[in-house]
């Protein structure tokens, strides 16, 4: 779909291209560590949970081509899934974001094996359709608490060792489950599969007369990303201490949408800086008598109009043509 | 991902100096939080299906309590903050848990709607914080989700219950049937107001749920028309009572010859509805602007500065403020645990609160009053609303302590 334009990842085929990709991956991971000694860590927890949304997503639309219209359902899957554990199972913290992410990817088999059967703005509206029923199953069973959502997760002890009350401690959990997601979604990108993928999305019917099983490829690609999105969501549930409707509502899945297309599809950082960009947004303008959705919008907005590729898109793009 | 030798060197160089950034930046905000005032949050819908039932009109009574109580205590300014949380418990204890750790709120008090509450009322055990409901309905605040630094102050499903639900139906209202908020709070209110009805010799033909924030009631009132019931709940709030009983009055609810019940109503609905489609109505209010010389100071006094009269959220609100300011003076500290005993220790007598005390679960009980809403001819004055059906005294509309389902106060 529109993911043609864009092109390579950050280890993309000019070497000048993988090093700037590697000192920004590292720049960024130096920027994570030092950060929560001057800013409030539960903001910076939000971020990286919807960076790793956002980057699961952005494997689906921005390699294989895919706009997945129904991502929350696999978000708030995992959030509810790793809520419930925590809450009502007293499992250990990691099991539980575990247990979220098998429970996103379990879904994500499910509404991918028929979803992939279509194309286009029909695969789109068939995940849009399916995570409205998962919406809807939500809202109506007793054990996600409906409107409540499901309160007071506690956030537990890792290992039995590590309580993760503190604040450091919740934060360095996140951390390394977040570095762990972003890592592996580089190293699917930059395999041999991701390779095919990106074969997939540059042209279908020629990967197919190459003899590669395209749906298979599709629906694993699928079930990853959904997976991820899984984690993403119960880290989420594990940092808030609560898992709720708005994990799991459609308006989730366009606001992954955004942040992917404002940090730039296709790109690996792009996901982590668009939800800079939105979160911070949320964040610090919920305050003001100014809607924070008017502006949000606004820049969207812009953001089809001027820049297509979004920030890093852009970024690397401009870097590319300097040579 | 780091490979080079030569960013790996500048990423030790980074991590040096940003670490000294940090321990700078962890100083200054440590010497920050000394010199603190005391702080109050106002957490409500500011922009939605609740704006007009609190909003910024509870802030504005905020302030007043602020301004009345002299601005200070302890020596300390008093600061007044507030937020929206669009009725969304992430967003809402997104905010509690920041204004907590980062601004170091002392308490945070109106907190409409049910969801949010619970979510907030959870945070502040675990942050040992107090928190005064004002705006929230569910009874289960001081129920099984009671906790010690949280209060509930207006109402709550309970007192509402006993109020329009008893009275209507010993009037002879003595079969119901309801239009319920899908939520927690909806399937409460009507869960609390069924059993007095059932207590009261009534019977309840049937419910109907519809999604928070609707605009289209027509299939739900087709049902309540054809169930034949003399009284028409409606276990609802804000925008959405509005719109039911607009949409019921277009549908002939009433000339047929059945009630309508607004089960969570105040003077800003009837206000946003007019006496002509809101006439006849029964409800439950803890307060009402015209009641005593009291509530008219207060109230005229809001009325300049709002060109509104206050309901009992944003009244309510007034008092929950006043109350916490004064048990900080009686306490002489900010320390949660002498405030909260200072709060149930401290007879409730303002404005607002007529022979009001706090029980143990956190509950504050005081006089509820059942008005019915007059005719437009009757009315003589702009917000003249009211009419007083009866008084229900404190212990008769809220749970005792025991009854509330509170573990520790079982």
């Amino acid at each position: 779909m529109t993911a043609t334009t864009a092109s390579t990842g950050p280890a993309g085929v000019s070497t000048s291209g993988e090093t700037w990709g590697r000192v920004a991956a590292a720049g960024l991971v130096i920027a994570l560590v030092i950060a929560p000694f001057g800013v409030y860590p539960v903001f910076l927890m939000k971020l990286m949970c919807f960076a790793l949304f956002a980057a699961a997503f952005n494997l689906l639309i921005g390699y294989v081509g895919l706009l997945s219209f129904g991502h929350a359902a696999f978000f708030g899957t995992g959030a509810y899934i790793s809520a419930h554990a925590a809450k009502v199972w007293h499992l250990d913290p990691l099991l539980c974001v575990v247990l979220g992410g098998i429970g996103g990817g379990a879904l994500g088999v499910l509404i991918g094996y028929l979803a992939i059967k279509r194309k286009g703005i029909y695969f789109s509206m068939i995940t849009l359709a399916l995570s409205q029923m998962v919406f809807f199953i939500a809202l109506q069973s007793p054990f996600t608490g409906g409107e409540d959502g499901i309160q007071g997760v506690p956030r537990g002890t890792l290992f039995g060792l590590i309580d993760l009350n503190r604040p450091l401690a919740m934060y360095s959990f996140v951390l390394v489950i977040f570095l762990f997601g972003m890592f592996a979604l580089w190293r699917i990108v930059n395999s041999p599969f991701g390779q095919i993928l990106k074969a997939i999305r540059e042209h279908e019917p020629r990967a197919i007369s190459l003899g590669y099983d395209v749906q298979r490829y599709k629906l694993i690609a699928f079930v990853i990303s959904a997976g991820l999105a899984g984690v993403a969501g119960g880290v989420k549930s594990l940092v808030f201490q609560l898992a709720s409707l708005t994990d799991i509502t459609w308006q989730m899945s366009g606001e992954v949408v955004l942040i992917t297309l404002l940090g730039g599809i296709g790109t690996m950082l792009g996901p982590v800086i668009g939800a800079l960009i939105v979160v911070t947004l949320e964040n610090y303008l919920a305050a003001l008598d100014f809607p924070v959705t008017v502006l949000i919008g606004g820049i969207f907005v812009a953001c089809v109009l001027l820049f297509r590729r979004g920030v890093v898109g852009e970024v690397e793009h401009a870097m590319r043509k300097r040579g | 991902m780091i490979r080079t030798a030569s960013s790996a060197a500048a990423a030790v160089k980074t991590l040096a100096l940003s670490a000294a950034f940090g321990a700078l930046a962890l100083a200054s905000a440590v010497s920050a939080q000394a010199a603190d005032g005391v702080k109050i949050g106002i957490l409500n819908d500011q922009s939605g299906v609740y704006a007009d039932y609190g909003g910024k009109w509870s802030v504005e009574a905020a302030r007043m309590a602020i301004e009345d109580f002299g601005g200070s205590v302890l020596g300390q300014k008093v600061e007044l903050m507030s937020a929206d949380h669009q009725n969304k418990p992430d967003i809402g204890s997104n905010i509690a848990r920041q204004w907590y750790d980062v601004d170091n709120v002392d308490m945070i008090t109106e907190l409409t709607t049910s969801s949010v509450a619970l979510a907030v009322h959870e945070l502040s055990k675990t942050k040992k914080k107090i928190d005064i409901v004002v705006g929230a309905a569910t009874s289960r605040l001081t129920g099984d989700a009671c906790q010690p630094y949280g209060f509930h102050w207006a109402f709550d499903t309970r007192a509402l219950a006993v109020g329009t639900g008893g009275a209507l139906t010993r009037a002879g209202g003595d079969s119901w049937f309801f239009l319920t908020a899908d939520y927690a709070f909806g399937y409460q209110l009507e869960d609390d107001t069924s059993k007095l009805v059932k207590q009261e010799g009534g019977k309840v033909l049937g419910a109907v749920k519809h999604p928070l924030n609707n605009t289209d009631f027509s299939s739900f009132l087709l049902q309540a028309q054809a169930s034949q019931a003399k009284v028409v709940g409606l276990a609802n709030a804000g925008l959405d009572t509005t719109n039911s009983v607009k949409q019921a009055a277009e549908f002939g609810l009433m000339a047929g010859g059945q009630k309508l019940a607004g089960l969570l109503m105040t003077l800003a609905e009837v206000h946003g509805l007019g006496l002509k489609s809101s006439s006849g109505l029964v409800l439950t209010e803890g307060f009402y602007w015209d009641l005593d010389d009291r509530s008219r100071e207060f109230s005229d006094r809001f009325f300049k500065r709002t060109q509104r009269m206050p309901n009992m959220i944003q009244a309510g609100t007034y008092s929950a403020v006043l109350s916490y300011l004064k048990a900080v003076k009686a306490a002489d500290s900010k320390d949660p645990d002498k405030v909260a005993a200072k709060l149930k220790e401290l007879p409730v007598d303002d404005a607002f609160g007529r022979n009001g005390k706090v029980l143990a679960n956190g509950r504050m009980i005081h006089d509820m009053y059942l008005f019915e809403v007059k005719k437009p001819e009757e009315s003589k004055k702009p917000w003249d609303y009211y009419k007083l059906l009866s008084t229900i005294p404190g212990d008769k509309a809220f749970f005792t302590a025991a009854e509330s389902g509170c573990p520790a106060t079982k």
